[in-house]
């Protein structure tokens, strides 16, 4: 009885239930600690808008030293990502899938997030994956930060009847 | 050391690293910007266990790595831990990133993932990243210039 209590409360609070979401956590952590062990960098997602920009624009933040070093391996790591993902696709076979989500959504949260990730240092693979697994402070305040405010604005969309 | 320095094996094992990360963001449902969404609007907290789960594993190779292990075998660099310095851009940056989350349910990793998976309408989001990283770095530039200019006519 106990046990069906407990499946009832997972199964509302975990629709999907929780095992994709755990080993997708442990094949993404899994994916920057292979990385790492190799080569000894910390690989975000975020720092690639900037060292990519350094391709086509002169301004000189996206000219530094240290993306114009990194902008070669971080389009192979993001080629990567994109593989991978169209790997799942291909293997698991859940075929093409896309976004309900409305495409000025899509552009206007995505511009937000292009400045907000680089202003504040990193994204949720920079701080939320690896600054956390690095116990930096730094990094958790901005974690708690960007999911307050995630939390409040996605509710305050659904509340004004904008869905998915 | 310039990317192609490094030796055959650097680009194999940072694409085989993406793949992997791509491979898990996309299994985890992270690419699909709803499954998201229905985190942040309490519907399924999954997500939960995607950042727990990959803290998780960073935190315990971290910590291995820079106690016990000496240097990364493929660069010679030495193990570190991602420790940034903290100003109040990492809040506000912070604070605009978490409305760009709440409003579309994209980040960067998972928009790349995205992608892959054929979700050709994120581009429009891939997009709003390029822009959004490109006003930042063109403000804080032309900000950089001018208080130093400010600074040179002070002398």
């Amino acid at each position: 009885m106990d046990s069906l209590v407990q499946l009832v409360a997972l199964s509302e609070f975990f629709p999907r239930g929780i095992l994709p979401y755990l080993l997708g956590g442990l094949l993404v952590g899994g994916g920057v600690a292979f990385i790492y062990l190799a080569t000894g960098i910390i690989a975000g997602a975020s720092t690639f808008l900037e060292s990519t920009l350094s391709y086509v624009s002169d301004v000189p933040r996206f000219n530094r030293f240290k993306y114009i070093q990194s902008r070669g391996w971080r389009l192979v790591f993001t080629a990567g990502i994109v593989s991978g993902a169209a790997l799942y696709g291909l293997v698991l076979g859940p075929g093409t899938w896309t976004t309900e989500v409305q495409w000025w959504r899509l552009l206007g949260g995505g511009f937000l997030v292009g400045v907000g990730t680089r202003l504040g240092k990193g994204c949720t693979s920079g701080h939320g994956v690896c600054g956390t697994g690095s116990l930096s402070r730094t990094s958790l305040v901005n974690v708690v930060t960007f999911l307050a405010v995630a939390i409040g604005t996605a509710q305050f969309v659904q509340a004004l009847g904008v869905t998915p | 050391m310039n990317t192609e320095e490094r030796g055959p094996w650097f680009l194999s094992v940072i694409y085989v690293g993406g793949l992997i990360f791509g491979f898990g963001l996309a299994i985890s449902g992270m690419a699909r910007p709803e499954v998201v969404l229905d985190f942040l609007q309490f519907e399924d907290f999954g997500l939960l266990f995607v950042m727990g789960g990959a803290a998780l594993v960073t935190g315990i190779t971290f910590a291995v790595a820079t106690r016990s292990l000496k240097r990364a075998p493929l660069t010679g660099d030495a193990y570190r831990r991602r420790l940034k310095g903290f100003d109040r851009n990492v809040i506000i940056g912070g604070t605009i990133f978490g409305g760009g989350w709440g409003v579309s349910g994209i980040c960067p990793g998972a928009a790349y993932a995205s992608v892959g998976i054929g979700n050709y309408p994120i581009l429009w989001a891939i997009a709003g990243m390029f822009l959004g990283a490109y006003a930042q770095g063109y403000w804080r530039t032309a900000r950089t210039s001018t208080s130093a200019d400010a600074a040179a006519t002070d002398n």
